[in-house]
């Protein structure tokens, strides 16, 4: 590691060094300068081997013979594979639309309470233990003899006079994809909070105490005050989770590895290139994703456009 | 002027004052709390019993009944001393941990500072293209790279090793390293770059006398973005170590042991708490750091 560190500094110390040599560097060569180490990276580390994986994903299994669109229309038509499909949608739909919400909720319900930092931290730590621990810890909660969720299961049916055995939470489709849901939803409300909360105390308090005094009571100030106020900070909420729930890949990994109908895109592109060897389904599937992606990036670029046009 | 400004603070005071009595309603408190105890019931769950010694326990009863003071006897280290050594090993998985991700952190970030620069302070022709083009990289899944990237490993004989995790993280990280420091960059005062000008400094002396000093917090924040982000990674762990314990970080451990070993927890608690702690601490103490990047915006994958 040191070596590779020290390495590393050497090659960065040799383009500053090689940048400076010269007394007056015209601005596009010290551009040129520092941009290549990264742009040679992103070449080869992305561009390059994304264009291999286009064309792979209209190969076969070992990537030698071409098959036109058979990966593709395998997809499309397998009930296997449309059941991925489906999951993945269930994905980007429900965990950013759910996280929101929660994020939304809580973070107007805590504002300027007493605990507020504390309430926030609670809410924000699953963001940083890692999707593989959130797996091990919600998997847990779901265990058919130890878990909490069973606990209260039967707890619940006692209530109501049954003595009954929780389920095998996990292996229930389609109830297990929404319970792996929830653990996504579970580690992003506190992504959704922290930006919401944050745009929500921009609003200027005038707008607030004007909407005081004009008579809206609290639902009505969230509904025609906040929200359309901090709707920017909503999308890209919502697009930035959409996102994450497409690329979720680690849960559904951790938790079921994709067994019992609870696959989605990313798991299946794992297991198809990694597991199977299937590179030319494995690339198609990795295509697809990129190809679901695309409006968010021509939509990223137009805000971006914006924003520097503002600049 | 002064009379005016008074007025308007004092006013907004008793605005503030007003709301914090209205939104302390028992309504709110009590949802806070609910919520709040349900995002942090399941960890304290896992946590407790990862210092559940009684294995039949574990495996038979909820970890609330351990917490009655007659099972208080229960609780000790010897899961965790069982998880480190061993065969399990968690220890050296631990190191690796450390090892993949010191460098996965400073290698794209001083790139990324350098091209950030270009990006903001210097003018060539085709800048923007250029600009939107590695933005819009940052969205793109990294799965569409996964397998060639991996071809071209096993032919230079690189796989499996440090090295191979290295740069995969460092290419996968610069989309939105560059990103996100260009825009902490772009708020530079413009003056104090011309400033540095006139008084004769070339570019590498602005970008290291005026601009690195100053992007300190910026970098800060981000660094801490990526530790997390390369810590916790499972996929890039999973595709370019083998899972050995010669270089996979815990994560990949991890998951595998909860594939091989399904209702292990007195392994598998132990286990994750290891692989947290260590980015749990990071994100206490810098917490500030890491909201502030993450309110710069960022699509990652």
């Amino acid at each position: 590691m040191v070596i590779a560190i020290l390495l590393f500094v050497a090659v960065v110390g040799l383009v500053l060094f090689l940048t400076n040599l010269p007394k007056h560097m015209p601005s596009w060569g010290v551009a040129a300068m520092f941009l290549f180490p990264a742009i040679i990276l992103i070449c080869f580390g992305l561009i390059y081997p994304a264009i291999v994986t286009f064309k792979n994903s209209f190969y076969g299994r070992d990537g030698t013979q071409g098959v036109g669109w058979a990966n593709y229309i395998q997809i499309f038509t397998e009930p296997q594979f449309l059941r991925v499909l489906l999951n993945s949608v269930l994905w980007t739909v429900l965990v950013p639309l759910l996280s929101t919400a929660v994020g939304l909720i809580y973070s107007v319900v805590v504002d300027r309470t007493r605990f507020e930092k504390l309430a926030k931290t609670l809410i924000f730590l699953p963001m940083a233990i890692s999707m593989v621990g959130a797996s091990i810890i919600w998997k847990f909660v779901y265990d058919q003899r130890v878990g909490l969720l069973s606990a209260v299961y039967t707890w619940v049916a006692k209530l109501f006079g049954h003595t009954v055995r929780a389920p095998q939470w996990l292996m229930n489709a389609p109830l297990n994809t929404f319970l792996l849901i929830f653990v996504m939803i579970w580690i992003e409300a506190g992504y959704a909070m922290t930006v919401l909360s944050t745009a929500i105390k921009g609003i200027p308090e005038d707008l607030v105490e004007a909407a005081r005094l004009d008579g809206l009571n609290a639902w009505q100030q969230f509904i025609y005050l906040t929200i359309p106020m901090i709707r920017p900070s909503i999308v890209v909420v919502i697009t930035t989770v959409a996102m994450a729930g497409l690329k979720s890949f680690d849960i559904v990994r951790t938790m079921t590895a994709g067994n019992y109908d609870t696959s989605v895109i990313a798991n299946e592109f794992y297991t198809q290139s990694f597991l199977n060897q299937n590179t030319g389904l494995g690339a198609a599937l990795a295509v697809l994703m990129f190809i679901i992606v695309i409006p968010v990036v021509v939509f990223n670029v137009r805000q971006l456009r914006k924003s520097q046009d503002v600049r | 002027m002064s009379e005016k400004k008074k007025a308007r603070i004092s006013r907004r005071e008793k605005a503030l004052i007003r709301t914090k009595n209205k939104l302390s309603s028992p309504w709110a408190t009590a949802i806070s709390i609910i919520i709040a105890v349900l995002w942090t019931i399941p960890t304290v769950g896992l946590l407790v019993t990862s210092f559940r010694q009684n294995r039949l326990a574990i495996s038979t009863s909820g970890w609330w009944t351990s917490l009655l003071p007659k099972n208080w006897s229960d609780f000790g280290l010897a899961n965790y001393k069982t998880v480190l050594g061993g065969t399990y090993n968690l220890g050296a998985y631990l190191t690796n941990s450390f090892v993949i991700t010191i460098p996965g952190v400073l290698i794209p970030i001083s790139l990324a500072l350098l091209a950030a620069y270009a990006f903001a302070w210097c003018d060539f022709p085709g800048k923007n293209i250029l600009f939107i083009a590695v933005f819009s990289l940052q969205v793109v899944p990294v799965q569409v790279a996964m397998i060639p990237l991996l071809t071209q490993y096993v032919n230079w004989g690189i796989n499996n090793t440090f090295w191979v995790i290295w740069l995969t993280h460092t290419i996968f990280g610069l989309p939105l390293a560059i990103f996100m420091l260009h825009n902490f960059m772009c708020d530079i005062p413009r003056e104090l770059i011309e400033a540095a000008r006139v008084d004769g400094a070339g570019d590498v002396q602005i970008f290291l006398k005026v601009v690195l000093p100053l992007m300190v917090p910026a970098t800060a924040s981000f660094a801490i973005f990526q530790f997390l982000w390369v810590w916790n990674d499972l996929l890039v762990a999973l595709a370019f170590t083998g899972n050995t314990a010669s270089t996979a970080p815990l994560t990949a451990r991890l998951s595998d042991m909860v594939g091989s070993r399904g209702s292990a927890w007195y392994l598998l608690a132990p286990g994750a708490f290891i692989a947290m702690i260590v980015p749990v601490l990071v994100f206490l103490f810098l917490q500030r750091y890491f909201v502030r990047g993450m309110l710069a915006g960022a699509v990652k994958g």
